[in-house]
């Protein structure tokens, strides 16, 4: 019976393409409204990125601009502005996946050692809850704690008779602001993946090695650790792919003039040159090398952690 | 009942080893310094929110509320532009989710058809850009063309389908509405549109109420959409505001005072400003946080099936 089905499916699609699409019209016509959106807000911009070898003026439009070729890249690669948001990038984003990969993995294997059942279930709401508070009141807070005049971290530093800093005003802590806030915004959420995996792990196993005598620690090591591993990797994987893609949000919200040395990175820098500055193709070109950056440490990785361990995204 | 007590008695009767002691002492400290630097911030902000503006900028307010005060929650509601964005990104939202909804749920069901003679390509229409997009330049470019720009489509279209909810709902549609119900409806006279609508959708509250918390606090907190194509402040959703706010602190205060009554005042608005502040993230927050206990289940099912295949 199934044999005879799958003849009559092939046949068709070898015979009738017509035939197919009028069976799944309807299907087709769930499709639709998404592939059409998707392809004005997504498509024709990918088309659209040509402006970054043309010299944009708003009068010929995108199509009309004169062609230039690799002129902004080239004009990109020697300003100074190159080596500075592509190092402060790096930077950022090489701290903080240094920092925030690893926590949530060992928040969500200590949450799953815990013995107290429903401390833990507090501990887990209260961790998840930051992840759902936007960026902005997110930096607003952070701005109202370290505040000179009001913020408690500086009350405290005051307390103990110490002179109050200008966290914001200080380039040099700005980094670990941004990744150490981060942290504390996102691990109780991202350990919820980790978490999952961990549950799904058959009890027999623990219980097989607790009769041989191991202690709470061997069985993390042996039995917890290895299982997440493979979703760990992925998850490393796919963070490596957008390691130049901090996001535009918090970084733009975090910076003031005098940490804008450390705190300018590309995705704040593209802005900048296109919105405000008006410079189009510049800042095209900008973005295109971007995301092309991306793409090989995406294609880089993934092919690593498959030769590594097997591991890998496609 | 046997096998039951036989259980219980391990439980209680196995003394954990010296080491295992140690180490769930370790953890119970460990977590309860976690939980304390999440909650303390956020505990630190509600008690400020209600305390006496004086206390909380000479640094007094920090276990409890200190003079019980509510002005700033008042002062809140009685700013126009506050009250107009909060309106503003409830607008957006509701009418974002919709469009969001209307575009994912579809398209994932018919992804989740195996006889679907288009899975292929349009799951590989879909996957190129989760990994190469035309960036800024040239979406905006597009938007402006298409005639979006300071309007509040533009917030809403380009983002209409999240590539990664809509994984998430193929998948639970995929595992829960199976092939063999819509053969035996089909059977009775049943057409795709209709099973999807009339019996699919109605068996997928789980994932329904998942997208619409998804895609929801994505809108109620994005404000980057908004800071590049909205610029008529009447149309600033809530984020934005705040922004100017919390941040740039635009509101301060730019007359120069002379005379000492006119310092005096500037300094009672300034701390009304910075009483402001508390109550206005209190306020954006609470849409989100009022939900948060309930929805936490569903929020975490839904990274659950993302993780089936992600």
């Amino acid at each position: 019976m199934a044999t005879k089905v799958n003849k009559v499916g092939s046949a068709a699609k070898k015979g009738n393409f017509l035939l197919t699409l009028k069976k799944d019209w309807s299907l087709w016509m769930f499709c639709i409204p998404g592939i059409i959106l998707t392809f004005i807000f997504s498509y024709v911009p990918m088309y659209g990125v040509q402006i970054a070898f043309r010299r944009f003026n708003a009068k010929d439009g995108i199509w009309g601009s004169k062609w230039v070729g690799l002129q902004y890249f080239e004009r990109f690669i020697n300003s100074p502005y190159f080596g500075r948001t592509i190092s402060n990038t790096l930077i950022l984003s090489l701290y903080g996946l240094i920092v925030s990969f690893p926590i949530p993995i060992i928040l969500a294997l200590m949450l799953n050692s815990f013995r107290h059942k429903r401390y833990r279930k507090v501990i887990q709401t209260v961790t998840y809850a930051p992840n759902f508070i936007s960026t902005i009141v997110m930096c607003g807070m952070l701005l109202l704690f370290l505040s000179p005049t009001v913020g408690i971290i500086n009350t405290v530093i005051k307390m103990f008779g110490g002179e109050a800093v200008n966290f914001m005003a200080k380039k040099e802590y700005w980094r670990h602001l941004y990744v150490w806030s981060g942290v504390w915004q996102g691990m109780g959420w991202s350990s919820v993946i980790y978490f999952a995996a961990l549950s799904g792990i058959s009890p027999e196993l623990h219980e097989a090695a607790k009769c041989d005598g191991a202690t709470k620690f061997q069985l993390i090591k042996y039995i917890d650790f290895p299982s997440i591993l493979p979703t760990a990797t992925i998850l490393l994987i796919m963070n490596c792919g957008s390691i130049l893609s901090i996001g535009f949000e918090k970084a733009f919200a975090l910076q003031n003039n005098l940490n804008l040395s450390v705190s300018e990175i590309i995705s704040t820098y593209v802005y900048k040159v296109g919105l405000i500055d008006n410079n189009m193709s510049y800042s095209a070109a900008i973005g295109l090398f971007n995301t092309i950056v991306n793409m090989i440490m995406l294609i880089t990785v993934n092919k690593i952690s498959d030769k590594m361990s097997g591991n890998s995204l496609f | 009942m046997k096998k039951t007590n036989n259980d219980f008695e391990e439980k209680t009767s196995i003394k954990r080893c010296k080491e295992d002691v140690i180490f769930d002492t370790v953890l119970f400290v460990v977590l309860t310094i976690i939980l304390l630097i999440v909650a303390y911030p956020l505990w630190w902000v509600i008690i400020s929110s209600i305390s006496d503006p004086k206390a909380v900028s000479s640094g007094l307010v920090i276990w409890h509320p200190i003079g019980f005060n509510l002005r700033g929650y008042s002062e809140v509601f009685e700013d126009d532009s506050i009250v107009r964005s909060f309106l503003n990104s409830i607008l957006y939202t509701v009418c974002g989710v919709l469009v969001n909804l209307a575009v994912t749920l579809p398209t994932a069901y018919a992804l989740s058809r195996d006889k679907f003679s288009g899975k292929k390509i349009v799951t590989l229409f879909y996957v190129v850009t989760m990994f190469f997009s035309g960036g800024l330049i040239p979406t905006y470019l597009v938007v402006r063309d298409v005639g979006l720009l300071d309007s509040m489509w533009a917030l809403i279209l380009p983002g209409c389908l999240s590539v990664y909810n809509m994984i998430v709902a193929r998948t639970f549609f995929k595992s829960n509405i199976s092939e063999e119900l819509y053969e035996a409806a089909e059977i009775d006279g049943c057409t795709q549109g209709r099973f999807f609508f009339q019996i699919a959708l109605p068996l997928s509250g789980a994932i329904t109420a998942i997208m619409v918390l998804y895609y929801g606090v994505g809108h109620w907190n994005s404000y980057f959409s908004a800071l590049i194509y909205l610029s008529d402040k009447d149309k600033y959703p809530l984020q934005l505001v705040l922004r100017s706010i919390l941040i740039s602190n635009e509101a301060a205060l730019q007359q120069a005072a002379t005379t000492a009554e006119a310092r005096a005042a500037l300094n009672a608005k300034k701390e009304l400003i910075e009483l402001m502040k508390y109550s206005l993230i209190i306020i954006s927050s609470i849409p989100v946080l009022v939900l948060y206990p309930f929805i936490q289940k569903h929020f975490v099912k839904g990274v659950m099936i993302g993780s089936v295949k992600g």
